[in-house]
């Protein structure tokens, strides 16, 4: 009894060195990436897919080209099942094993991350997602969230309400309803549109879904039935989409009329609604399927060789390729930040400067192997999310195909409220870091 | 041998009654706080002490305001999480309309305001009980995590919906924001919980605390011996929620350095800290310390160490096995010890006292 | 015993009959001033405008009731097994959610992994039973006779273990409830009544009647067989079913076993309207009002209450919602259930709370 004990207590002591050392240990040619993931929680059906994609893409870089210019990206996830606390947590393992990016994959993450990152001179790569006013460079020097931001998505989807209708004109006294999860996330998209339907004088209704009441949306779809909203914007994750999928064919709201924000855009969320889905909408600045060069590679380095734990049949799907084109982005930072340091092992601050001055054209997409399949985006070092093109898709009954051309936000909306507010952010900090770090030119 | 009370006489009985009659038990708290002073700061890692230590610390201050509550005045609730969340948001009020006042005082104020809404959501204790009472928090529990989300006033109408901590100093060494260091941090989120635990430790062992246990063992009984059941219940409610008030904005100011404060006081952190008094031990201050350790840190440890001793799981698989070990360790130590780990550290001692002869 | 003659005076306050009243007055003496009085149109809002939606649009009215109703089923099904539970061993059980989420998720992963749809059924009831036997046998059976509370943490401890065993097994991702395959209806029925259109879904009726006939089965299960009559025998004393024989373990071993049906049947409804993931587990907090509500020990209190609170939260969201923003539905249905107990302690069917000195 009395050793057990001691052997259980030496155990634990054990245990919390080792917490306590978390440390870097890494061969010299290679370089190491922290990426959160959430496989397992409510948000998981989401999670899943996207981890997979970034997962792999990496395995085929270090597979088909043994790494970039030769060095090895070590890719490691750090398990956070949507919860700022283990993101936290997550943030300072990264650090200490000195990650060259981080990559917080949720709002919340980010928001924490943000002020650290300044001070720890980590950049953070929030693709399409978290704070919106961080795109401004001058003042985020170590964000960065291409290809565009929820702001951007926001005015891409009034954009397609025009379309739809015929001309921005035709805007006037319509109702756009938004379904949001009723948390920092989900009420990102407000203030573009609030401004919007002032401008072009269409009504804008709200409808906020509690995290507890994701799948549980009864009253919610009743008040939509009520309001008779024209369109619906759906800025939802998790099980909330494949729940408000289903309730939108249940309550006859016609499906074209159903947009959902880029991360509403999974296959599981839409498969969920069954036939009734079809013509089911969301934005996406990915094209779904395995044509390009890139994904056939994916399939033929790593899949093929049992290299992965993706089933085959995932590959392709809409947020898996999303987690390709975030897995890209940081290879191609990687790529960048060689090129301009000479050096072939980077740092975190080499990489800042690599993905600052990222131009990915349609040229250099190509021989990528991604050309036509995803969105070109230049970075600045004012402007550092890119404010790409974007297409909405649709959702066939099986898979999800591009519905309408490509589409440029309003930028000019959007721009003058990211600057507001990240002066606004920057000011209520007090004492946040001015930028030092000089710009890069666009390579 | 080494724990003996032999030669230790008492004259007086305040020396009797003393919290620490043992000079040897003043002698482990005096090398405790050592350690915890000196030898964490210096030995430990940024990472152990920013993510195992500070977390430790405010778990436990928050699992002592409820152990107050539950353990001590036998009123079980369920919306801990929502008064921690009330001291965060009006913490960060507090500075940014004073934003000249010290941050370590706003903490300590801001635990204020979370004690009035403590009182108000107690009230209903006085005519319910048990597990009625505890899903009548849950009450508290929603509708302020509603508010948190939908009240824009108290985020200051951030587009983004979350608390930003500004950076706060103390003799120009910065406490709050990103640029306190974690060992800053440590300091001061040790200071308040020593501070606010001798408080606690002497409202417990007074007049107040003896009316809690009064009421906990028998509210009837103790109306008759002429304890009024309102003031001490609402009072327990009210240092309660002061308690997990303060935590509350000590998790966001100096731990968790802003973001979806909304989000992060949710039902679930009840429920944690709820169980962290109870695998500590209901009624015991030490408990409590006991208690947020096992489950704050050891799932971080068993995440972060396990990997680190080079056992090979990662990722999703390192998560399912940390989840059905947490589960399987809280069952293992109910049945072991169903009053807790304060019980079990306290037959620790007394085996002490008698070895190496037990007879 | 406390001899009440001899108590201070606030015993007029304490018949409910006149604090109802004397709320009831001061409610309407203050609405009357205020809508008299009211220059801003609130009062109207709150306490006139919803009525006069209700009226103009009764097709709307009936249909939030349905769906009320509805989910008030679904909310009373998983109180069900708190209660069963709760009754035959006094555990509050916090692992109900985890349970409906854990059945669901073996139906469905078995039959992703190739077994037909109905054997599924019967080995996800196999699973169950071996849950109940496991949880009888590791937890309940050393925990016996420790307080209420402690018995509480273990229920947690299950539902810890459940998280990370049914995620090691099945993995996190949402899964399609095999709604087709168990021949669950799908589609509506329209109705062309008061002069709009009500649509119920047929999966809604299905599990309105299911979970009818399921409690028919339980209350006749529990009134007619042997094994029933020592379940409530154990219900009202433990010591005095043991002392006539009844092994207490077997009987813990049928509840959790019951309780595991439940779990299941409410996890393949509530899939078949969303999704099965183990987001289901927090829909399970729902049930805690409802069991409030209806008293913990009351298998007809769980089913007012389900329904009280449905069609509660459901006409205040819809109605009453849109006046302060909405998403009232998440704290609502605690405060019905808490100003039912501010008069009724022990909620609408409780066993009566006495105490003695």
């Amino acid at each position: 009894m009395k050793t057990s004990k001691l052997m259980k207590a030496a155990g634990l002591g054990a245990l919390l060195a080792a917490t306590a050392i978390v440390a870097p240990g890494y061969a010299q040619d290679s370089v190491y990436f922290a990426n959160n993931a959430y496989r397992t929680g409510p948000f998981s059906g989401s999670g899943i897919p996207i981890g997979d994609g970034m997962r792999d893409y990496i395995t085929m870089i270090n597979e088909r080209d043994g790494g970039v210019n030769g060095v090895k990206v070590i890719y490691e996830e750090c398990e956070t099942g949507y919860d700022t606390k283990k993101s936290i947590e997550c943030y300072e393992q990264a650090k200490a094993k000195n990650t060259i990016v981080y990559s917080p994959w949720s709002t919340g993450a980010t928001l924490a991350a943000i002020p650290r990152a300044h001070v720890d001179k980590i950049p953070i790569l929030s693709m399409a997602y978290g704070l919106s006013a961080s795109a401004d460079g001058t003042n985020f020097p170590w964000v960065f969230i291409p290809p565009f931001t929820y702001w951007d998505g926001a005015s891409v989807m009034v954009k397609h309400m025009a379309a739809e209708l015929g001309g921005l004109d035709k805007l006037k006294g319509k109702k756009l309803g938004l379904i949001h999860l009723d948390a920092p996330f989900g009420k990102e998209p407000i203030p573009v549109l609030e401004n919007l339907a002032k401008k072009y004088g269409f009504e804008l209704k709200l409808y906020p879904v509690a995290a507890a009441d994701m799948q549980n949306q009864g009253s919610l779809w009743l008040s939509i039935r009520r309001d008779r909203p024209d369109f619906l914007y759906n800025q939802g994750w998790g099980a909330m989409n494949p729940t408000a999928v289903k309730e939108a064919a249940k309550n006859n709201f016609p499906m074209n009329k159903f947009v959902g924000v880029w991360w509403a855009g999974g296959d599981d969320d839409a498969r969920a609604g069954g036939e009734q889905a079809k013509g089911y909408s969301s934005l996406s600045w990915t094209l779904a399927g395995t044509e390009a060069p890139a994904m056939q590679d994916i399939l033929k380095f790593v899949v093929d060789k049992g290299k992965s734990t993706t089933p085959k049949e995932k590959v392709g799907e809409a947020l898996y390729n999303r987690g390709v084109y975030n897995a890209m982005l940081v290879v191609e930072g990687v790529r960048n930040a060689q090129k301009l340091t000479g050096k072939k092992v980077i740092d975190a601050q080499d990489m800042r400067r690599g993905l600052e001055s990222l131009n990915l054209t349609e040229a250099r997409l190509k021989e990528i192997g991604l050309g036509g399949f995803v969105t070109p985006t230049t970075i600045s070092c004012t402007d550092h999310s890119g404010h790409s093109k974007m297409f909405v898709s649709e959702w066939d009954g099986t898979k999800w195909t591009k519905k309408a051309d490509w589409v440029e936000p309003m930028k000019d909306e959007v721009r003058p409220l990211i600057e507001s507010n990240a002066k606004d952010y920057v000011e209520k900090a007090g004492n946040w870091p001015k930028r030092s770090e000089s710009c890069e030119k666009s390579s | 041998m080494l724990y003996r009370e032999a030669g230790q006489y008492k004259s007086t009985y305040a020396a009797d009654m003393g919290v620490f009659p043992l000079r040897e038990d003043r002698i482990g708290i005096a090398v405790i706080l050592a350690i915890a002073l000196v030898a964490i700061p210096f030995f430990g890692s940024d990472f152990f002490i920013a993510s195992v230590m500070i977390p430790f610390l405010v778990f436990s201050l928050a699992a002592i305001g409820l152990n107050i509550l539950t353990g001590y005045t036998g009123l079980i609730s369920l919306g801990t999480a929502a008064f921690m969340g009330v001291g965060a948001y009006s913490c960060y009020k507090l500075t940014t309309l004073f934003p000249g006042v010290n941050i370590i005082v706003l903490i300590l104020l801001s635990g204020l305001f979370s004690a009035g809404i403590g009182v108000l959501f107690g009230l209903p204790s006085l005519r319910i009980k048990g597990f009625y009472l505890a899903v009548a928090t849950l009450a508290a529990q929603f509708f302020l995590q509603w508010a948190f989300v939908r009240v824009p006033w108290l985020f200051n109408y951030n587009a983004s919906g979350a608390i930003e901590v500004p950076q706060r100093t103390l003799f120009d060494i910065p406490l709050t924001g990103a640029s306190a260091t974690p060992e800053t941090r440590y300091f001061v989120c040790l200071g308040l919980v020593v501070v606010l635990t001798w408080f606690a430790s002497n409202l417990v062992h007074g007049k107040l605390g003896r009316s809690w246990m009064a009421v906990r063992d028998m509210d009837i009984a103790a109306e008759l011996m002429g304890i009024k059941l309102l003031n001490a219940k609402l009072m327990a409610f009210a240092v309660s929620s002061y308690f997990a008030g303060v935590a509350g904005a000590m998790m966001i100011f100096l731990w968790y350095g802003g973001g979806e404060a909304a989000d992060v006081f949710s039902i679930r952190l009840s429920f944690s800290i709820l169980f962290m008094v109870i695998i500590g031990g209901l009624g015991s201050l030490i408990g409590s310390f006991f208690g947020a350790a096992f489950l704050s840190v050891l799932p971080t440890a068993l995440k972060f160490g396990l990997p680190a001793l080079g056992v090979p799981i990662g990722g999703a698989a390192a998560e399912h096995v940390t989840f059905m070990l947490v589960g399987a360790l809280i069952i293992t130590f109910l049945i072991v010890e169903p009053h807790g780990l304060a019980r079990l550290w306290q037959i620790g001692k007394q085996k002490l006292r008698t070895w190496p002869f037990p007879y | 015993m406390s001899d009440i003659a001899t108590r201070p005076a606030p015993n007029l306050l304490a018949s409910p009959l006149v604090k109802f009243g004397l709320l009831l007055a001061a409610i309407v003496v203050a609405l009357a001033a205020g809508i008299w009085l009211d220059s801003s149109n609130t009062l109207y809002a709150i306490f006139v405008d919803p009525f006069r939606q209700m009226a103009q649009a009764p097709d709307l009215l009936v249909q939030t009731i349905w769906e009320g109703l509805v989910s008030g089923v679904l909310y009373a099904l998983i109180a069900l097994g708190f209660v069963l539970i709760f009754k035959a061993s006094g555990v509050f059980n916090f692992a109900q959610g985890i349970m409906v989420v854990f059945a669901a998720l073996t139906l469905v992963g078995l039959y992703e992994k190739g077994v037909p749809a109905f054997l599924a059924v019967i080995i996800t009831l196999g699973v169950m039973f071996a849950l109940a036997v496991a949880i009888e046998r590791v937890v309940l059976r050393p925990l016996v006779n420790q307080p209420d509370i402690i018995l509480f943490m273990a229920t947690f401890g299950i539902t810890y273990f459940l998280i990370g065993f049914g995620e090691a097994l099945f993995g996190g991702n949402p899964k399609q409830m095999i709604a087709d395959q168990l021949y669950l209806p799908k589609g509506a029925i329209d109705l062309q009544i008061l002069g709009g259109l009500v649509s119920l879904q047929k999966i809604d009726i299905a599990a309105a009647v299911i979970a009818s006939l399921m409690i028919a089965a339980l209350a006749a299960f529990f009134q007619y067989t042997r094994i029933g009559r020592a379940l409530r025998a154990v219900a009202d004393s433990h010591k005095a079913a043991l002392s006539v024989g009844i092994s207490l373990n077997q009987i813990w071993v049928i509840v959790w076993f019951t309780a595991g049906i439940v779990a299941l049947i409410t996890g393949i409804m509530w899939g078949a309207r969303s999704d099965v993931s183990f987001a289901l587990e927090i829909v399970a907090l729902k049930a805690l009002p409802v069991l409030i509500l209806g008293g913990f020990t009351s298998i007809p209190g769980a089913i007012v209450g389900g329904l009280i609170i449905g069609i509660g939260e459901k006409l205040g969201e819809f109605y009453w919602g849109p006046l302060v923003g909405g998403g009232i539905e998440s704290w609502l249905a605690y405060f019905i259930a808490l100003g039912f107990l501010l008069f009724r302690p022990q909620g609408l069917f409780g066993d009566k709370i006495i105490e003695r000195i």
